[in-house]
């Protein structure tokens, strides 16, 4: 496999290189896992085609569709008389009230969907899976702080503070990621990986590092988050799912300033009264099925990820 | 109990550890466990010393005294180095992290002590690394040699495995190398056979016995099984509830105990031969746990010998009863 | 041929688990018999089959389990075909387990009484109140408990006497057979040996049989008549403890009774078995120790010793019994 001596001619593997091997030989092992899971298959799937879908949109932008016609923000289609249209040859999904192309704008947002649910994914992750460990681990005051300050942060609602925050600044998509973000952070996730922190705290062997001679930092970053990874990475799905109905919720209510979403495309069939009307079901149909689709995908593919987790956590 | 010599490498004296019961933040607490208690206890270069007893006699404490895992509350853990002689029990910070090169421990469970995530390279390379011995190539050379010396051979096909790949006996191997990785000069093993295979028991104990030779480490051997005591272990010291009571060498604590506690251990365990009859020696009661124990013998309660004398004086001390053979009873 | 004096008939048992990489045959071709009022001890190291054979006579497998073929006879009545409803009327009565770690699995939220009150309710209904109260007290007292703390909860009790509660539990329906795994493996010396003697009298006030299941050859030698070394799913040594113990002829016995450290007597040098238990998803052809046996041949590489009678009552499976050639 791989022979190690300290003389390159003969044929020494760098360890960087053993550890990428060995990585990619743990993630074919996890795969395997995870596609056993008719469930997790569809979410990614699903998945797949949204990013295919999203991906599809700069492509025809710049070949079939003619940006004038089918920009998603500013097109206008002037041959149609009257808008919304309903689906045609011209227009698959036909268009909104303004006349823009709904498949446009439907490939158009999806983009921002996956990049908000990323960041927000990340930000919380990061946040909640380093105050879990250092809570965890040192226990006593920094534990009671810490927990009483997530207890607040569980407390405070969700929605009503993102509609406050609009109301005092414009917010984009970037912002709204990253209040998700914290607001997740120290939230529940925090607790959950607090709680996973504590049992990998109580192992033996943590306290094998510290006899090393291990400090603190090294106890924390090498042996507990790692640790962790995989539970925070199941819990980084559910947070996605949350972003993406967030920032549909918002636009809907008009409280972003957001240049195109799912969302504001279901704002803007309200808006112009086309909202419960059979006719113009292209209006609102599309977008929901969007939002209900992707945010069930990632939530399935946390729930097949589960498996893949747990049990490797407990295996003998 | 003083006897210095040139040879001695661990002194432990008066060390106690105690536990406060029913403490709140506002509230002072009263009650203590006592779970060692004023413990003394020579450790000569080169030994194996065993620490046998059941369940909350206090062994496991003392070993995570030794190593520092726990701070003591009281009392003192010298060590004779090379640059005289140091208190382990009060240690902070880089002093701390030096004397960390020189004691190590080998767990009971061979799963739970290796990181489920890392290889059985990074395991053992770990003191190395966090001590910031050596290059890459140099510790991956010193590894593989080490894995070769504990029986996992070919080191090569061991070096990248995770824990979840190997047998427990081989992990409890892994445990010895990562133990033995930065030469100390003490090992505290806290029952490192007692989750192993019958057959791959013996093997692993051999191996630290060969080890100790070859390496000259010292062992506190930490067990509650008498037999595997007597092959791992010159001396043996017996503990309950927080105190030795008995200690010397190992065959003449298994053929000539003193102490009533010890003669009814001893009496109690099982003996692999069914045309053996064996008497055991009856002691009323169950262990309890040393709350706030009362100034007398800690052995008083369950003692068939237990007389006046015992209730009323404060706990023995530990005694030289004649070549070495320390007692701690009143009526010996 | 069925010996109505024996409690239990076991008759080439095999049994297996599902696994995903396919079936993993725990127990396989297993042959004894327990005598009324016989204690035999069933030793062996994790994975030999032996906790896999217990629940096979119990018949309380789990869901991916199956008993394969075999008969098992309690009191000639071979419950392998039985339904679970049928098996019920068995359980308990006839044949009762103490399982492994059982005191930790006592459920918390009941007493003592309580618990062995509903053992009683569930597999002897024509039993009065009065007399099933009378029963527990009988109970306690065998097991050298307290009657007085039976309306305790388990958390109440220490391990100890909570292991003796579990033991009470399964005697509660007079059993002519019990099953004890590892019942002694989580206690302290001094309260093992004590549980120990108590064993040894229950069984002979009750002319009980019992199966004690274990991996410390020191207990099994203390408690059984009769003991059964088990190897990788195969029972390949069966005969009296005297026997096994200074006579033993499978050489995986042979090396298992070396290896094991005692504090009477000379100090010996433990023998080391080498190499590993196999993995039963693929055992060795052959002879499943042959890998690691000092003595195999080329006959043990191909074929599967027969597990026969060598001497007297005195059985193995080996082609070199006692090492020769």
């Amino acid at each position: 496999m791989t022979s190690i001596t300290a003389s390159p001619e003969t044929g020494y593997t760098p360890l960087w290189r053993v550890r990428l091997n060995l990585l990619k030989r743990g993630l074919k092992a996890n795969w395997a896992t995870f596609a056993e899971n008719p469930i997790g298959l569809f979410g990614l799937g699903v998945i797949i085609f949204f990013g295919l879908f999203a991906l599809a949109h700069p492509i025809l932008m710049n070949t079939v569709w003619q940006p004038r016609i089918y920009d998603p923000v500013n097109g206008f289609d002037i041959e149609i008389a009257y808008h919304p249209s309903p689906p045609s040859a011209r227009h698959l999904l036909g268009t909104d009230p303004l006349g823009r192309d709904v498949l446009s704008q439907l490939m158009f947002s999806t983009r921002y969907e996956f990049a908000l649910g990323l960041i927000s994914a990340i930000v919380t992750v990061v946040i909640a899976t380093t105050i879990g460990a250092v809570s965890a681990y040192y226990g006593g005051i920094i534990d009671t702080l810490i927990m009483r300050f997530v207890d607040l942060v569980i407390m405070v609602p969700f929605l009503p503070i993102l509609i406050v925050m609009s109301a005092l600044m414009p917010v984009g998509m970037l912002e709204l990621a990253l209040v998700i973000g914290i607001l997740s952070g120290f939230g529940g996730t925090a607790i959950v990986i607090k709680s996973q922190a504590l049992t990998v705290k109580v192992k033996p062997f943590i306290e094998a590092a510290r006899i090393a001679g291990g400090g603190d930092f090294h106890i924390i970053f090498k042996h507990m988050v790692p640790n962790l990874l995989p539970i925070a990475l199941l819990y980084m799905m559910f947070v996605v799912t949350g972003a993406i109905f967030s920032e549909a919720v918002l636009s809907y209510f008009g409280l972003t300033e957001i240049s195109m979403s799912w969302g504001l495309m279901i704002n803007i069939t309200q808006v112009f009264g086309y909202i419960l009307r059979f006719d113009t079901w292209y209006l609102l149909i599309p977008a929901s099925m969007s939002i209900t689709l992707l945010c069930a995908a990632f939530y399935l593919v946390g729930r097949a990820l589960d498996e893949v987790v747990n049990p490797r956590l407990r295996q003998r | 109990m003083t006897q210095h010599n040139n040879n001695t490498l661990v002194d432990v004296k008066y060390l106690s550890k105690l536990y406060p019961v029913g403490q709140g933040v506002f509230r002072r607490a009263d009650t203590f466990v006592h779970a060692v208690s004023k413990l003394n206890l020579q450790i000569k270069r080169g030994e194996s010393v065993g620490l046998v007893g059941e369940s909350g006699c206090g062994k496991t404490t003392t070993g995570k005294l030794l190593t520092r895992l726990i701070e003591p509350t009281e009392g003192s853990i010298e060590m004779h180095t090379d640059e005289g002689l140091v208190d382990i029990a009060h240690l902070r910070g880089k002093e701390m992290k030096t004397f960390r090169r020189r004691v190590q421990m080998i767990f009971q469970d061979p799963y739970e002590s290796m990181n489920p995530r890392l290889t059985v390279y990074d395991t053992v390379a770990e003191p190395l690394d966090v001590q910031g011995i050596g290059t890459i190539p140099e510790r991956e050379a010193n590894v593989t040699d080490l894995l070769e010396t504990v029986g996992l051979t070919p080191a090569s096909s061991f070096l990248f495995r995770y824990p979840h790949e190997l047998s427990g006996g081989q992990r409890q191997r892994v445990a010895i190398a990562r133990a033995l990785i930065i030469n100390p000069d003490f090992v505290v093993a806290d029952e490192p056979t007692s989750m192993l295979d019958v057959s791959v028991r013996t093997g692993v104990m051999n191996l630290m016995q060969n080890l100790a030779d070859r390496f000259g480490v010292t062992y506190l051997y930490i067990t509650h099984d008498l037999a595997v005591a007597r092959y791992m272990c010159d001396r043996i010291a017996v503990m309950y509830l927080g105190k030795i009571i008995e200690i010397c060498a190992t065959e003449e604590l298994l053929h000539y105990p003193k102490h009533p506690y010890t003669k009814a251990l001893i009496s109690a365990v099982p003996v692999p031969d069914p045309t053996y009859t064996r008497e055991s020696i009856k002691i009323k009661g169950g262990i309890s746990k040393p709350i706030n124990p009362e100034p007398r013998c800690r052995f008083f309660d369950r003692c068939p010998m237990a007389t006046k004398v015992c209730e009323s004086n404060d706990h023995p001390p530990l005694e030289d009863k004649g070549s070495e053979h320390y007692v701690a009873c009143h009526l010996v | 041929m069925t010996n109505t004096d024996n409690v239990l008939e076991v008759k080439d048992l095999t049994m297996h688990y599902m696994t995903r990489k396919g079936p993993v045959y725990a127990v396989d071709g297993v042959n004894f018999h327990v005598g009324r009022g016989e204690a035999i001890g069933l030793v062996g190291e994790s994975g030999c089959g032996k906790t896999s054979i217990a629940i096979s006579l119990l018949k309380l497998l789990p869901d991916n389990a199956r008993i394969h073929k075999g008969e098992i006879r309690l009191n000639g009545i071979d419950v392998v075909p039985l339904t679970n409803k049928e098996m019920n009327k068995h359980r308990w009565k006839v044949i009762s387990m103490v399982f492994q770690a059982a005191m930790n699995s006592m459920n918390p939220v009941y007493t003592i009484e309580e618990q062995i009150l509903e053992a009683m309710r569930q597999h002897t209904p024509h039993l009065t109140e009065k007399e099933m109260n009378e029963k527990v007290d009988f109970l306690f007292d065998l097991v050298g408990l307290d009657p007085a703390f039976k309306d305790q909860y388990p958390h109440q009790y220490s391990g100890g006497m909570r292991q003796r509660a579990v033991i009470a539990m399964a005697l509660s329906c007079d059993p002519d057979i019990i099953i004890a795994d590892e019942p002694t493996t989580a206690l302290d010396v001094i309260v093992q040996d004590q549980l120990l003697k108590q064993i040894r009298e229950i069984q002979e006030q009750l002319d009980m049989a019992m199966i004690y299941i274990s991996h410390d050859i020191a207990v099994i030698a203390e408690v059984s008549q009769r003991v059964g070394v088990m190897y990788a799913g195969k029972l390949v040594e069966m005969a009296s403890s005297e026997a096994i113990f200074h006579q033993p002829i499978h050489p995986y016995t042979m090396g298992l009774m070396s290896s094991f450290p005692s504090i009477v007597g000379e100090k010996n040098e433990l023998v080391i078995i080498p190499g590993e238990p196999p993995d039963l998803l693929s055992p060795p052809p052959g002879c499943r120790f042959h890998p690691r046996c000092p003595y195999a041949s080329e006959i043990c590489h191909e074929q599967e010793p027969e597990f026969k009678t060598h001497d007297g009552n005195h059985l193995a499976a080996c082609w070199h019994p006692g090492g020769e050639r």
